[in-house]
């Protein structure tokens, strides 16, 4: 409702005049950066420059203090409530499953399965459904997916004989829509996808490709690692099976994530770990699983870690959604601009929509030249493939540089980039 | 190959420290580097092969080993400049040597006296781990020549 009505506005001619110095004074956005305790180190006497958030973002203290706090505290495992501080620890942790179910617009939050990171939860998926698959039901798979997205499938197709199709880019690095209409007339049993790209920042027009996939009864899943910090989701919108991502690249700790799926689907996914906390009964004749969400979290959870996301979750939701989603795409499209700029530049799929990132390369450099020099200047960006090397290929590269940018990140970052980035032109020269 | 190609980087570490302590600052180390780098023959294409390529670089690079007597020459090329940079330095201080002088080289000291410490840490994809343990690898391989 509050987007719908911004949108409404930035249409607005007049009203652009008065977000312009809005944005302006966001795009320092001191209160909220100060929040950022690592962000104020320095290396070789140049301030730290991070544009890294893609790979992960940084913590804001009042994710430290939780679980510091529940450390202190409330410190039990969950589950076992046979004493206050347990019952207390899985009020605790069980809350924060309300939390994300309210955050990401599930319906019901037995759908919200804590996982250690979008990759376990994709793996899940994948395993969880090996058993209903048959030899030669096809998977497409996004071309812009991670590694994470990729290998899974892989993994199943191997086990049972389906065939994964890519769905191919256009030549802006986009999904080639027409080849997808194509391909869903194969009858997919699952389409894969990412909702950004993690190498690109390329936004994909999530909820039409779903539904596309839905309308031939495929099975979805969303990769949204790279999305769930920079934009508001909502999984009943989309309308996807599943939903993955992590709590680490939004402001929460590592070893966390989620995997959101359609309540029953879900619950017909063979665990793919199996022991404490799933199980109803155990003899050594037959288990009997517990229901979900125990069923599909097996083992002593990262409960600090859950409690961490939570506060990453908070801290999110305290920060106006006009601010959260505008600060980024006036930066984001100041970055590109910027680059855009350069002499001998070559951006891969920047287009105005994107999330998050911009990949470039140097004319003739190696990209890795291009980190070591900037990282020289206390520049924090990310060279290589991007756990995308599918994605490489397609692009006829062995890697790029990728800059990042999250809710911390400022026009002066911007600034210091482009200073770094000339003087590596420079000494390149 | 071509083994005249092994003897083409004539510099030693000593000279190679004196080089680098005229640097004053990460700006002309890194370019010293570059400089460097390009004195090193640049491998042809048909022996950029995969047995020759190092594992453990964000960029591609290859090493070449011959052995006369027992003393060891290397031969490296790279497609990124700082690795490549990065091989000449190695070559300055191994070129020549025996397996115990090899062994016994403190490359940590080394990169230290260069200001390139930082380009050591095992965690760095530059891949100069991967290429210091190829070297002592080879050097103590039982290699006939």
């Amino acid at each position: 409702m509050q987007l719908a009505f911004k949108e409404k506005i930035l249409e607005d001619q007049h009203a652009n005049f008065f977000m312009t110095i809005f944005w302006t004074a966001l795009m320092d956005f001191t209160p909220v950066r100060t929040q950022f305790p690592t962000l104020t180190q320095t290396f070789n006497g140049y301030p730290l420059c991070y544009l890294d958030t893609a790979a992960t973002s940084h913590k804001p203290q009042r994710v430290l203090n939780a679980m510091t706090q529940f450390y202190l505290k409330n410190n039990a495992n969950v589950h076992r409530a046979a004493h206050q501080l347990s019952s207390q620890a899985t009020r605790q942790y069980e809350a924060v499953r309300d939390q994300v179910m309210d955050f990401i617009g599930a319906q019901h939050r037995e759908e919200v399965i804590f996982t250690h990171g979008t990759t376990e939860a994709i793996n899940m998926v994948a395993h969880g459904l090996t058993q209903y698959i048959d030899s030669g039901e096809l998977i497409l798979v996004d071309s812009l997916a991670h590694h994470a997205n990729i290998v899974p499938w892989q993994v199943l197709a191997k086990q049972t004989g389906a065939i994964i199709k890519p769905i191919p880019l256009t030549k802006e690095g986009r999904l080639d829509l027409l080849a997808y209409d194509a391909l869903l007339k194969q009858k997919p049993t699952i389409v894969a996808l990412s909702h950004v790209s993690n190498a690109l920042g390329i936004l994909n027009p999530i909820e039409t490709l779903v539904a596309k996939a839905k309308a031939v009864n495929a099975i979805t899943l969303v990769d949204g690692a790279q999305a769930v910090a920079h934009m508001n989701i909502n999984v009943q919108q989309i309308d996807c099976d599943f939903y993955a991502f992590s709590g680490h690249k939004m402001y929460g700790p590592t070893g966390v994530g989620i995997l959101y799926g359609r309540l029953e689907i879900l619950d017909s996914l063979n665990p793919l770990i199996t022991g404490g906390e799933m199980i109803k009964s155990v003899t050594f004749e037959k288990t009997v699983y517990n229901t979900l969400p125990n069923r599909l979290e097996a083992g002593t959870p990262p409960i600090a870690e859950v409690i961490g996301l939570g506060e990453a979750i908070a801290f999110l939701n305290d920060i106006p959604a006009i601010e959260k989603i505008y600060h980024e795409k006036e930066l984001l499209q100041y970055l590109q601009d910027q680059l855009k700029a350069i002499e001998g530049i070559i951006l891969y799929g920047a287009h105005p929509d994107n999330i998050g990132a911009v990949a470039f390369n140097l004319h003739n450099e190696h990209h890795q030249d291009v980190g070591v020099l900037l990282d020289q200047q206390a520049i924090a960006i990310r060279c290589g493939h991007h756990c995308a090397m599918p994605l490489m290929q397609t692009l006829n590269i062995k890697g790029c540089c990728r800059a990042s940018i999250g809710i911390y990140t400022n026009k002066q970052d911007i600034d210091c980039f482009m200073t770094a980035l000339n003087n590596v032109i420079t000494l390149l020269h | 190959m071509d083994q005249d190609l092994f003897l083409q980087i004539p510099l030693d570490s000593k000279q190679i420290i004196e080089l680098f302590t005229q640097a004053t600052n990460w700006q002309e180390r890194y370019r010293q580097l570059m400089l460097l780098g390009k004195q090193l023959p640049r491998l042809p294409q048909e022996q950029r092969t995969p047995q020759a390529q190092v594992q453990g670089c964000e960029s591609d690079a290859w090493l070449y080993h011959c052995q006369y007597n027992r003393q060891h020459y290397y031969l490296g090329d790279s497609d990124a400049r700082i690795v490549k940079g990065l091989i000449v330095l190695l070559l300055a201080a191994f070129n020549g040597k025996n397996t115990d002088e090899i062994n016994a080289f403190d490359h940590d000291d080394y990169f230290e006296h260069l200001g390139l410490s930082g380009q050591l840490s095992p965690s760095r994809t530059n891949g100069l781990h991967a290429l210091i343990k190829v070297i002592k690898y080879y050097a103590n391989a039982q290699i006939k020549s």
